[in-house]
């Protein structure tokens, strides 16, 4: 940048009028030196906007989220440990959003326990089986299955699984296990791409060193590759579980919305995020059952930083070996 | 020869697996073209919905989509590329560089209603702007963000050095490098991953729940000034897009038809993220051809 600016200034300065570099703007553009800092300008405050961002949304979240205990006075402790939700009752309203975060955590290790073996089975299948046309295959379907939005899922679930249910189970087909499923379907797809990205990764001496001392393919993925995938492939299943845990809609058509906690894996129950999703529309700015709720959507949140924390720590402890 | 069945056992196991994979795919893409493609029609795309008779279409909720699509892409492209262009070319290892890469990932993971529910917090309530497509778009942006900045990164990241070197040693600023070299070889990458990233914001639902409604005024479709209340273009007028209409009709519908609207709904909105998918392959190829033929 200096010798450029030494040269144009000695070659021009003596006669500008007949420089056709100068004519075409095209000097200008190389030594206009604020754009540096007009280029940086953008870059930054670009940068400032993202950490904004997280910082607003974890501050207003949270200062709204206390208000129920703070001006409203609910209890912690009951708020936490309660099973009543009954916000709409004249006398002795009580709000306890046990019920939602037992939904959420069941629902969330349900889905996990369902797709967890499928995943696993077709990341070996696209990486360790049938390396070529597995890939070509599967690939693909991954893709389309991540792309379909959360409400179709949630639509196909309602109109195919709960039927499925009402048929083989009895009652409504509204329940946990169904929203466990269709939620298990929909972080398919992820869990599937990051476990084959891990196994993809382990490399190929051991599994030759497998073979060369006589074990069978399968007796190869379960001794050897999948143990030094490992953690990374727990990352996955987590991954998995932090998406299971934020998702709203599609959970909230199947799971039958019941405001207590369910006795068995057929009843009807609540979420987090359904009772949310529920109630946030009807409820006045500023009322009790308002504040809960926010209260509510602080859990998702602070349970989202523990996702994010633990997923972190995984990524950390494999980069760090 | 235990170990032999097992093996055996296990494969079919496997192979099972990949099937049920692909078998839920063909489930899911079949019900669709059954049930949803047999009730679309072209009254059904271009009229309006209806909230107690049967008959209603999508025209409004289609369109919403559409234009939330837009402003969301048109606020968070420039916002994403240049944290994208920091990430890979400014920032310099230590607290600061840490500290974003950790909210980039902190953004991409929060669950969508959270976002939703910020949007609800400040966008409708403390600046006032109800349930608009404003509201909805900011929020949009937030949610995708993350995902511009990190295919920009990526991008960047995959270009070799010296394209960047030869431009330093010209004498050329590093901003004026990255505006005239870096940016356009990396262009075909970033295009791709905005067209992948907008068939996710098209069927975003949760988010804008709260945020863009649940309803859409009566829409004036020759009233093209954006000052006014019943224009298409006004950014300042509830607007519920075809993911939330799909949600809105089974729970809260009272319609006798809602099968067929939900059905009709859920195709045309796979039809669009499929086609976004096929568009995003396309191009990428199509730049990349053009781009190494030249060469």
């Amino acid at each position: 940048m200096g010798i450029n600016k030494t040269v144009t200034r000695r070659s021009f300065e003596n006669k500008p009028e007949s420089s056709l570099l100068k004519d075409k703007g095209l000097i200008k553009r190389f030594t206009d030196r604020n754009s540096e800092g007009r280029g940086k300008l953008y870059i930054y405050s670009s940068a400032i906007l993202m950490i904004a961002a997280v910082v607003s949304i974890t501050l207003f979240l949270t200062l709204q989220g206390l208000r129920s205990f703070t001006v409203d006075h609910l209890n912690i402790w009951d708020f936490l440990t309660g099973s009543e939700w009954y916000p709409d009752r004249a006398e002795n309203p009580s709000y306890g959003a046990w019920p939602f975060v037992f939904g959420s955590i069941s629902v969330t290790l349900l889905a996990a326990l369902i797709t967890t073996p499928v995943a696993i089975g077709c990341a070996i299948f696209m990486t360790e089986v049938a390396k070529k046309w597995g890939q070509r295959i599967l690939q693909p379907v991954i893709e389309i299955l991540v792309g379909i939005p959360s409400v179709v899922y949630g639509l196909i679930g309602l109109s195919v699984i709960v039927p499925f249910m009402r048929h083989h189970f009895g009652g409504t087909g509204l329940s946990l296990l169904s929203g466990s499923i269709v939620v298990g379907i929909m972080i398919l797809p992820t869990v599937t791409s990051i476990a084959a990205d891990s196994i993809r990764a382990v490399p190929d001496s051991l599994r030759e060193a497998s073979y060369a001392i006589g074990a069978t393919q399968w007796q190869t993925i379960w001794r050897v590759v999948i143990p030094a995938a490992g953690s990374s492939l727990i990352t996955a299943i987590v991954l998995g579980m932090s998406r299971a845990f934020g998702e709203a809609l599609a959970v909230q058509m199947v799971i039958g919305n019941a405001r207590h906690v369910p006795h068995s894996i057929f009843d009807p129950a609540a979420t987090l995020t359904t009772i949310i999703t529920l109630s946030m529309g009807n409820s006045t700015t500023g009322s009790v059952l308002n504040d809960a709720l926010w209260s509510l959507g602080l859990i998702l949140l602070v349970i989202s930083y523990i996702f994010i924390v633990i997923i972190r720590f995984l990524s950390g402890r494999r980069n760090a070996r | 020869m235990s170990s032999k069945v097992t093996n055996r056992i296990a494969l079919s196991f496997i192979v099972l697996c990949a099937l049920i994979m692909a078998g839920t795919l063909a489930a899911l893409l079949g019900y669709l073209l059954v049930k949803g493609v047999t009730s679309l029609s072209w009254s059904f795309l271009t009229s309006e919905s209806s909230s107690f008779m049967a008959g209603g279409g999508i025209k409004d909720q289609l369109w919403n989509s559409f234009y939330v699509l837009i402003i969301t892409m048109l606020l968070t492209v420039p916002i994403g590329v240049c944290g994208g262009i920091y990430l890979a070319e400014y920032a310099r290892p230590g607290k600061l560089t840490s500290y974003i890469r950790s909210c980039v990932e902190v953004l991409a993971s929060l669950p969508s209603i959270v976002v939703g529910m910020f949007g609800m917090l400040i966008f409708v309530n403390y600046f006032g702007w109800k349930y608009s497509v404003l509201s909805g778009a900011l929020v949009l942006t937030v949610f995708n963000l993350p995902v511009i900045v990190r295919v920009t990164e990526d991008g960047f990241r995959s270009l070799p050095l010296h394209q960047k070197e030869g431009g330093l040693a010209l004498g050329l600023t590093h901003w004026h490098t990255i505006k005239t070299i870096l940016l356009p070889a990396a262009f075909p990458s970033i295009l791709t991953g905005i067209i992948l990233s907008a068939g996710r914001v098209f069927g975003e639902s949760a988010a804008l729940l709260f945020t863009a409604g649940l309803s859409t005024p009566n829409l004036n479709f020759t009233n093209w000034n954006p000052a006014s209340s019943d224009s298409p273009l006004n950014l300042f007028r509830s607007a519920e897009t075809l993911s939330v209409h799909i949600w809105a009709v089974n729970t809260s519908g009272i319609i006798p038809d809602i099968q067929r609207v939900a059905n009709g709904s859920a195709a045309v909105l796979v039809i669009c993220v499929l086609l976004f998918n096929l568009i995003a392959r396309t191009v990428g190829k199509m730049i990349n051809k053009k781009l190494s033929g030249k060469q």
